[in-house]
C-alpha cells in the first residue's frame, strides 16, 4: 500500500497548500516542505528496507522490491499497477530531494498566489512519481500527460517574460506543452499498436508491462512501435532535432520550474527509455542504436556550442543539459552494463548539478534582476560565497573528478568504448567543449570589470543550506558512488540482458 | 400492425415528452409563469428519463416500421434527455426571474426545447428514412426559433435566419438523396436498403449519388467541413443555453442516426463513400482546429472546436468495425458532458440575460481570482476538450485512437494527432486567460451565489462527472458496451 501513497501524498499536499492559502502565505510553504520531506523520508525508508536485487530480467517472471496492483478499467485490462525497483527508487529519491529544494528556492521568489503555486508544484511531482512507478502502459501515459498541465501553469503564471518582450512566458509554456503533448500522442498510438498486436497474437487485451514484455512482434512492426516511443522520449530528453522547447521553457520558467524541469522531468524520458523502450523492443532498439548514438553525439556538440553562445545564464545551463543528456543517450544505447550504470549516475549527478546551477541563477536574478551575463561581470567581489559555489558547480558540470558527473561520464565512456569506440572517442572530445562553456559562464558572470562597486546581499542560511547540501551530495556521488550503483545494478543488468543479447544477435547476423 | 402494451412501454420516453410539450403549452396558455413552466418541463424530462429503465427490459422492439427501440436508442435517448435537462436548467438561470433578465416572453423557450428534444428522440430510434426525416425536421424547426429567441438582438436574429436557410438547404439535399436511394433500392427502411445494396457487388451509381447527397444534408447538421460555415455565426448569435443545446443534444441525435444508417446498410460504408468520409474527417479536424486558433470569442471558438470534434468522431465511423460503435458512444457521452460544462460556464457568466452574452475572451481574464470554482469547472472542460488525462475527454480520445489504430487508418490517426496538437494551443489560451492578472475594466460576472442555484449545482455536478469519468470510466464503458453490441448483433 505504500506505493499509491507515494503518489497521493503530493496530490493531497498540493490541495492542502491551496486551501491553506487563506491563512497566509507562509502556511502553504510549510505544508509543501512537509509534504516533500515526507516523500523523501518514505523514499529513504524504502531504500533502507527494500531488497533491490529484485528487478525485471528476461526469462524469469519479473520481480519487484515492492508491488501494488488493482484492476482499474476492466474493459481494456488496465490496472493500477505500480512497482518499485532500484532504478525507480533512485529516481523517486531524486524527485523528493529536488521537490524539497524547489519549495525552498521559491520561498522568497514567489509572492503572488502562493497556494496555487504550490498546488501546481506538488502536482508536477506527484505526476512524476507516478511516471516512475507506473507499470501499466496506460497508467504510464496517464501520468506522463498529466504532469504537463501543472508545469504549464507554473511557467505561464509565475514565469518571467524575456526582457525584449519577444518571447513571453505563455509562449514558452505553450510551446513546451504542445511539443510534449503531440509527441505523447504518438506514443499513445504506439502503445495501442503494441497492445493490439499482442491482442491479435494472444487474444488477451492488456496494457500490463509484464504481459507485453512477452509480446512477439514482427520485425517491421517492432521498429515502428519503438520509434513511436522513442519520439516521445526524445522530445522530453531532449534529443537534438526535438529540443527547441527546452531553452525557452527554462529561460521563462521560475526557478522551481527550472529545477523540476532539468532535474526530474528530463529524467522521466531517460527512465522511459530504460524501462520501456529497450526491454519492450530490444531488437528494434539494437538496430536503431547507431542512429540513437549519433543523435546523442550531435546533442553533445550542438548543446555545448549553443551553450557557449548564450548570453542568458539560464539558457546556457539549459543547453548544457542538452549536451549532458547526449551522454546519457549514448550510455543507454551502448548496451554495456557499465555504460548503463554510468547513465544512471549521470542522470542523478546532472539532476543535482543542473538544479544547483538553476538555483544559483535564480539567486543571482533575485539580486541583480537580470539573467543577462553581459550585464554581470566582476561579481566575485560583490557577493559573498555565491561566486565560489557557482565555480564548484560549473566544475562539476564539466565533469571534474571528485564529482558525480565525472563518475557518470567516465562509466558511460568506458562502457561504450567496447562496442562503439569511434562514437566514444568523438564523445570524449565533447568534454572539452563542456569545460569551455562552463568556464566561460563563470568568467563572464563573475570576473572581468565590475559594472558597479555596490556590494550585494550575501547568501542567507536557507540559500547556503540548499546549495551546500547539493554540493555535498555531488561529492559523495563522486567519491563513493557504490551504494547508488548497487541499488540500480539489478535493474540495469536486466536491461542489459534484453538489449545486449539483441545487439549480439544483430552483430552475428551481420 | 397491432400496438400492444409492450409497444407503448417502449415508446414511453417519446410519449411522456410529447405529453410534457402539450401540458407546458396548455399551462402557458392558462397562466404565464416562468418558474412553473420550468418546473413542468424538468418534471416531464425527468419522468421521460426514468421511463427508459422499464424500456430496457423489453428491447429491442420494432414499433411501427418507422422506429426501433433498442439499447442503442435507449443510450442516446438518455443522453439527449440529460442534455436537454441541463440546457433547460441553464435556460432558467439565463432568462432570470422577476424584473431582471430577459425582457420578452420567457416561457416559450421551454416549449421549443422540449419539441426539439422530442425530435432528437425520434431521430435516434429511427430506422426508416421517413422516420429519419420526421425526426430531423422536428429537431431542426424549433431550433430556428430557439436560435433567434433573443430576436431584438441583431446577431441572434441573423443567426436564426442563417441557420434556417442553410438547414433548409441541407434538408433539400437530404430529401433528394433519399429519393435517389429509394429509386435504386426500392425500400425506405435502413434494413431494406442494406439488403438491396448488399445484393449487388458494387452499389450502383444512383445509390452512391443518393447516399452522397444524404451525407451532404447530414453533414450540414453536423457542421462538417465543407458544410461548416454556419457554425461559428450561429453559435455566437444564439443565446448561450440554446448554443449548448445545439452543440450537444442536436448533434448527438444526428450523429446517432448516421451511425445507425451506416451500420445497417453496410454498403453505405464502403467504396467511394469511405474515401469521401475520410477526406471530410481530415478536413474537419484540420480546418476546425486551425480556424479556432485566432478566435477571441469563446462561443465561436467552441463552435470551431466542435467541428474538429466531429471530425474525430468520423474516424470511428470510417473504421465502422471492432470498437467503432463503442468508441462513438463513449466519445459522444464525454463530448456532451464537456460541451455542457463549457457552455454552462458561459451561460452562468451571462446570467441573467442583459442584452449580450459574456463570450469575449477578455471578459474571462483573471476569472480564477474572482470565481475560483467556476474557473475550475471551465478549466476541467478545456482540458477535457483537449483530451488531457484525469478528464472524461481523454477517455473519449483514447477510444478514438484505439479504433483508428485497430482499423489501421494511419492517415486519419495522423490527422488526429496533428489536430490535437493544434487544439491544445487554443484550449490552453482560454485556460491561461482565466488565470492571468485581472484587468481593471468593468466586467460582467456570474452572480456571486451562482453555486447555490439550480444551474450552478448542475454545472458542478457535470464538472465532477467529467473528472470522475476521467479517473474511473469503467461504469460508462460497461453501459456503452452493452448499447453497442445490440446494434451489431
Amino acid at each position: 500500500m505504500i506505493l499509491p501513497w507515494l503518489i497521493l501524498i503530493p496530490f493531497i499536499g498540493g490541495l492542502l497548500c491551496w486551501l491553506g492559502e487563506r491563512f497566509g502565505a507562509t502556511l502553504p510553504r510549510w505544508i509543501a516542505l512537509l509534504t516533500m520531506s515526507l516523500l523523501l523520508g518514505i523514499g529513504l525508508w524504502l531504500w533502507a528496507n527494500g531488497d533491490y536485487t529484485l528487478a525485471p530480467a528476461p526469462g524469469a517472471a519479473p520481480e519487484w522490491a515492492v508491488e501494488f496492483k488493482v484492476l482499474w478499467i476492466e474493459r481494456f485490462g488496465i490496472s493500477l499497477h505500480l512497482a518499485l525497483d532500484g532504478l525507480s527508487l533512485l529516481m523517486i529519491l531524486l524527485t523528493g530531494l529536488l521537490g524539497v529544494l524547489s519549495v525552498l528556492c521559491s520561498w522568497k521568489e514567489i509572492q503572488r498566489h502562493v497556494g496555487f503555486f504550490h498546488l501546481n508544484l506538488m502536482w508536477i511531482l506527484g505526476g512524476v512519481v507516478g511516471v516512475f512507478l507506473a507499470l501499466d502502459l496506460f497508467l504510464f501515459f496517464f501520468f506522463w500527460e498529466m504532469m504537463l498541465v501543472p508545469m504549464y501553469f507554473l511557467i505561464a503564471l509565475w514565469g518571467h517574460s524575456s526582457s525584449d518582450g519577444k518571447k513571453t512566458r505563455i509562449y514558452a509554456a505553450t510551446k513546451f506543452f504542445i511539443f510534449t503533448q503531440a509527441s505523447g500522442l504518438i506514443m499513445l498510438v504506439a502503445i495501442l499498436g503494441l497492445v493490439l498486436v499482442n491482442y491479435s497474437n494472444t487474444g488477451v487485451i492488456t496494457f500490463d508491462y509484464t504481459q507485453l514484455l512477452k509480446a512477439e512482434l514482427p520485425a517491421g512492426t517492432e521498429y515502428v512501435l519503438m520509434l513511436g516511443f522513442f519520439i516521445a522520449f526524445a522530445v522530453k530528453l531532449p534529443v537534438v532535432p526535438f529540443h527547441s522547447w527546452l531553452p525557452d521553457a527554462h529561460a521563462q520558467a521560475p526557478t522551481a520550474g527550472s529545477v523540476d524541469l532539468a532535474g526530474i522531468l528530463l529524467k522521466t524520458a531517460a527512465y522511459g527509455l530504460l524501462r520501456f523502450a529497450l526491454p519492450l523492443f530490444p531488437n528494434a532498439s539494437a538496430e536503431f542504436a547507431p542512429i540513437a548514438m549519433t543523435l546523442g553525439l550531435i546533442g553533445i556538440f550542438y548543446g555545448a556550442f549553443l551553450a557557449f553562445a548564450q548570453t542568458d545564464i539560464k539558457r546556457l545551463v539549459a543547453f548544457s543539459s542538452v549536451s549532458h543528456m547526449g551522454f546519457v543517450l549514448i550510455g543507454i544505447y551502448s548496451g554495456s552494463q557499465q555504460a548503463l550504470q554510468g547513465a544512471v549516475i549521470q542522470m542523478l549527478a546532472h539532476g543535482l548539478s543542473a538544479a544547483a546551477l538553476f538555483i544559483l541563477a535564480g539567486q543571482l536574478y533575485e539580486r541583480l534582476h537580470t539573467r543577462d551575463m553581459r550585464q554581470m561581470g566582476g561579481l566575485w567581489h560583490r557577493i559573498a560565497y555565491l561566486p565560489a559555489i557557482s565555480l564548484f558547480f560549473a566544475a562539476a558540470s564539466l565533469g571534474l573528478p571528485g564529482t558525480g558527473n565525472f563518475v557518470g561520464e567516465f562509466l558511460i565512456l568506458i562502457g561504450a568504448f567496447v562496442s562503439s569506440p569511434w562514437v566514444t572517442v568523438i564523445a570524449t572530445s565533447g568534454l572539452v567543449f563542456g569545460s569551455v562553456y562552463s568556464l566561460i559562464m563563470i568568467h563572464r558572470a563573475y570576473f572581468g570589470p565590475a559594472k558597479s562597486e555596490e556590494v550585494l546581499a550575501g547568501m542567507d542560511t536557507r540559500e547556503m543550506i540548499m546549495v551546500l547540501g547539493l554540493a555535498g551530495l555531488l561529492i559523495l556521488l563522486g567519491i563513493y558512488p557504490q551504494p547508488f550503483l548497487d541499488t540500480s545494478a539489478a535493474t540495469m543488468s536486466g536491461v542489459q540482458q534484453w538489449f545486449g543479447s539483441a545487439i549480439t544477435q544483430l552483430a552475428s547476423a551481420r | 400492425m397491432d400496438l400492444t402494451i409492450q409497444h407503448f412501454i417502449a415508446l414511453a420516453p417519446l410519449l411522456i415528452t410529447t405529453i410534457t410539450v402539450v401540458v407546458v403549452m396548455l399551462a402557458i396558455a392558462w397562466r404565464r409563469n416562468h418558474s412553473q413552466t420550468f418546473l413542468l418541463s424538468t418534471v416531464g424530462l425527468n419522468l421521460a428519463l426514468l421511463s427508459i429503465l422499464p424500456v430496457l427490459k423489453i428491447v429491442p422492439l420494432a414499433v411501427t416500421p418507422l422506429l426501433t427501440i433498442d439499447k442503442f436508442a435507449c443510450l442516446y435517448m438518455a443522453l439527449i434527455l440529460v442534455a436537454t435537462l441541463a440546457c433547460v436548467t441553464l435556460a432558467h438561470a439565463y432568462l432570470g426571474d422577476g424584473g431582471k433578465g430577459y425582457p420578452g416572453n420567457r416561457e416559450e423557450l421551454y416549449l421549443l426545447i422540449l419539441m426539439a428534444a422530442l425530435g432528437g428522440l425520434v431521430l435516434v430510434s429511427a430506422q426508416h428514412l421517413a422516420g429519419l426525416f420526421i425526426g430531423l425536421e422536428l429537431l431542426s424547426v424549433p431550433v430556428y426559433g430557439l436560435v433567434a429567441y433573443a430576436f431584438f438582438n441583431k446577431r441572434s436574429l441573423e443567426a436564426g435566419i442563417k441557420y434556417m436557410v442553410l438547414s433548409a438547404a441541407g434538408s433539400a439535399f437530404l430529401l433528394f438523396g433519399m429519393a435517389l436511394l429509394y429509386a435504386d433500392a426500392g425500400s425506405l427502411s435502413f434494413d431494406g436498403i442494406g439488403k438491396a445494396l448488399a445484393a449487388t457487388s458494387m452499389p450502383s451509381l444512383l445509390a452512391q449519388l443518393g447516399l452522397g447527397m444524404m451525407l451532404v444534408g447530414l453533414a450540414f447538421k453536423l457542421s462538417l467541413v465543407p458544410f461548416h460555415l454556419w457554425t461559428p455565426d450561429v453559435y455566437e448569435g444564439a443565446p448561450a443555453p440554446v448554443a449548448a443545446f445545439l452543440a450537444t443534444a442536436s448533434k448527438v441525435a444526428v450523429f446517432a442516426v448516421v451511425v445507425r444508417l451506416f451500420m445497417l446498410s453496410p454498403a453505405a460504408s464502403s467504396g467511394v463513400l469511405t474515401t469521401v468520409l475520410s477526406v471530410i474527417a481530415v478536413a474537419s479536424i484540420l480546418i476546425g482546429n486551425l480556424l479556432a486558433l485566432t478566435q477571441s470569442n469563446l462561443k465561436r471558438l467552441l463552435g470551431y472546436s466542435s467541428i474538429a470534434h466531429f471530425g474525430y468522431l468520423l474516424i470511428a465511423l470510417v473504421a465502422s468495425k471492432g470498437l467503432a460503435v463503442e468508441a462513438i458512444g463513449v466519445y459522444l457521452v464525454t463530448y456532451v458532458i464537456t460541451s455542457l460544462g463549457a457552455f454552462g460556464v458561459i451561460t452562468l457568466m451571462s446570467s441573467p440575460y442583459s442584452g449580450r452574452d459574456a463570450d469575449a475572451l477578455y471578459e474571462y481574464r483573471g476569472l480564477f481570482w474572482r470565481r475560483p470554482y467556476l474557473t475550475a469547472v471551465l478549466t476541467v472542460m478545456m482540458l477535457s476538450l483537449a483530451g488531457i488525462p484525469l478528464t472524461a475527454g481523454f477517455i473519449g480520445k483514447f477510444y478514438i485512437i484505439a479504433t483508428g489504430v485497430e482499423s489501421q487508418l494511419w492517415w486519419l490517426v495522423g490527422a488526429l494527432v496533428i489536430g490535437s496538437a493544434i487544439g491544445v494551443f487554443y484550449y490552453l489560451r482560454v485556460m491561461v486567460t482565466l488565470f492571468l492578472i485581472e484587468p481593471n475594466l468593468r466586467r460582467h460576472d456570474a452572480p456571486l451565489n451562482w453555486e447555490q442555484r439550480t444551474g450552478g449545482v448542475m454545472l458542478l455536478a457535470i464538472a465532477i462527472l467529467a473528472f470522475v469519468l476521467g479517473v474511473y470510466p469503467q461504469p460508462l464503458l460497461d453501459m456503452v458496451q452493452h448499447a453497442g453490441l445490440q446494434l451489431i448483433g
